[in-house]
């Protein structure tokens, strides 16, 4: 038994850390699954934008002094409003046109803010401490120790989810936003500004992203780079879950963080490259998804 | 050929000729090579509609196995070059079977992961060289023969591979099998219910578009001596979207011409370093809000001929 246990521990520790990826890809899966729900577009600059909330709160903190707590509330705010201003300006003018267009758009755009980013504060990392509150002894879960702060973001992030998706499925406004993602026409009809509420759902997305921006600047260098990296697994994440369900989307993410801690174990070189294998084999059993309707 | 197209292809013929006499011949094979590279994606996302995000893993493998091919196996260019097509051939047979299972939006983040892999593997992979690359590949004597040491005498090979495959393109897009890619492009269900098998169809695209970027990588290689990183990560999947999207898309001679726009773009900014990425951004932009014709889309639009 004893001897199993030995065999088990590393599993359930890095699956533990796991958790911690896991938690970024499910803020960021859903993001990009509640912002394509409602305006068809796939929002290329989510990890732009999630590299941004990053370099805010460290913008925040050395010009103008505010710290963590303040950051996680002023990032995104901010990045969203920026946000709103994109889709006001720019998005509101494709959805006449083929999706393809608004993936293109976007793309542009995570150009544009990572190459700023660039020349402001060039390649190298930003740093970031860990906030104060968390200078204390690691959490002890039995089988493990794990630093105070990781613990943090996994349980803020599932209750994030867990409030999106209350938000979206049980609320009357996330009534309204199911109602004019399945009948946009029928819905202004009964006079509820649709075009409004597609500003604020993708500025609330972008605030998202921001908001596991600010998450990350601790354990992550904050750096222009972070986005890109984590967008495309998160991409992936999204093809294995399917975007049809919010649940969907956020059960994929930490699922495959897990998956991705478990790998390091038993195979760490392959941990880079095992969610696309996933996804390469879950395209072949279940095209659209796991969680996906056809 | 309708006599539009056959005016431009002159003309390009006779810019590609003048060329070497007037400019950098080594700047004008980096012209060449990302034309073929932009109009084997716009065979894609031109005549069958399919979004590629991943095309820089066939143009980055497919440097890498000609730049191994020439160094390691001491192959000559015009082998080591096909090396290279094969390995686009082969990455491209399996990446589509797997990325055309779905459409639209899903098709470009898929292939994007897929090529991402590959570039992950590429990093950790002992033959590749990792951040170094593979550098110093010899340029080789063509055939056993020719020496292409001098830039002069290779920019004739590149400029006869470009011109081949241009109108190996040029003939898939007009041929029958081409008439049903559009088919396809247009109304798919429809295509379905003509009785093609639209899938087969989507595959054999796919895989002549990352043979031929498997070409234009290989040809990369051995024009600059050198296979990185760079040739296999995500902007370079980009940058073959951006010269498509601009010199104009589904039309024959847009790809080519956005190339030279980009390429020459990026060799004058050169020294603004990042500000690169943030024009091409923003290039991205200004061609899908206003200008999502192109360069020749446009000029089309106005002649209403063919180009």
């Amino acid at each position: 038994m004893t001897e199993l246990w030995y065999d088990l521990e590393p599993f359930l520790q890095q699956g533990t850390l796991g958790l911690v990826n896991g938690a970024f890809y499910a803020l960021l899966s859903l993001g990009l699954a509640v912002i394509f729900g409602m305006l068809n577009v796939i929002n290329f600059a989510h990890g732009a934008q999630f590299m941004l909330g990053a370099v805010v709160a460290w913008m925040l903190l050395s010009y103008a002094g505010i710290g963590y707590w303040g950051a996680l509330i002023l990032s995104p705010l901010l990045v969203g409003l920026l946000g709103v201003a994109i889709e006001r300006t720019m998005i509101s003018r494709l959805y006449k046109l083929d999706h393809l267009y608004g993936l293109l758009l976007t793309f542009g755009l995570a150009l544009i803010i990572e190459g700023v980013v660039r020349n402001q504060y060039g390649v190298s990392g930003l740093p970031y401490g860990v906030p104060d509150a968390f200078r204390m002894p690691p959490v002890d879960l039995g089988y493990m120790l794990m630093p105070a702060y990781r613990f943090w973001i996994v349980v803020v992030s599932i209750m994030v989810c867990l409030g999106t998706w209350y938000a979206i499925e049980k609320t009357k406004i996330g009534s309204y936003l199911r109602a004019a993602v399945e009948r946009p026409q029928l819905v202004q009809a009964f006079g509820v500004n649709v075009p409004l509420m597609m500003t604020a759902t993708y500025g609330a997305g972008v605030a998202l992203a921001a908001f596991a921006g600010v998450l990350a600047a601790p354990i992550y260098s904050v750096h222009p780079a972070m986005g890109a990296n984590f967008i495309i697994i998160v991409f992936a994440v999204v093809v294995i879950g399917g975007m049809g369900s919010i649940m969907g989307s956020v059960v994929a993410g930490y699922m495959l963080g897990v998956v991705e801690g478990f790998v390091r174990v038993w195979w760490p070189e392959a941990s880079a490259t095992v969610v696309f294998v996933i996804m390469a084999i879950v395209l072949l059993l279940r095209p659209a998804g796991l969680f996906g309707r056809k | 050929m309708p006599q539009s197209q056959r005016i431009a292809l002159v003309v390009m013929v006779a810019l590609i000729a003048i060329g070497p006499f007037l400019f950098f011949p080594v700047f004008l094979m980096k012209v060449l090579c990302f034309a073929l590279y932009a109009s084997a994606f716009n065979l894609l996302l031109g005549y069958v509609g399919l979004l590629s995000f991943g095309h820089a893993a066939y143009f980055g493998m497919g440097s890498y196995l000609s730049a191994h091919a020439a160094k390691v196996w001491g192959f000559t260019p015009e082998l080591a070059i096909a090396t290279g097509g094969l390995t686009g051939m082969a990455l491209g047979a399996v990446f589509g079977f797997l990325a055309i299972r779905r459409q639209g939006i899903y098709f470009a983040m898929i292939t994007l992961a897929l090529a991402q892999m590959v570039y992950f593997f590429c990093v950790q992979a002992p033959f590749t060289g990792g951040e170094d690359g593979i550098q110093a590949v010899p340029r080789g004597h063509l055939f056993g023969v020719l020496d292409l040491r001098s830039d002069f005498t290779l920019y004739w090979v590149v400029a006869a591979i470009f011109l081949a495959c241009f109108l190996f393109l040029y003939r898939i897009v007009h041929s029958p099998f081409g008439q049903v890619l559009k088919a396809i492009r247009d109304n798919e269900p429809r295509a379905t219910s003509l009785g093609y098998r639209t899938d087969s169809y989507k595959l054999i695209a796919f895989v002549l578009s990352t043979t031929i970027s498997g070409i234009a990588g290989g040809t990369k290689a051995i024009v600059f001596q050198i296979a990185t990183l760079t040739d296999v990560n995500w902007p370079m999947s980009g940058e073959a979207v951006l010269m498509t999207l601009v010199g104009g898309i589904g039309t024959m001679f847009g790809p080519a011409l956005g190339a030279t726009v980009i390429v020459t773009m990026q060799n004058e900014l050169a020294e603004f370093g990042a500000w690169v990425m943030v024009i091409q951004g923003a290039i991205f932009v200004a061609c899908v809000l206003a200008f999502r014709r192109g360069m020749i889309g446009e000029l089309q639009a106005k002649l209403r001929k063919p180009l």
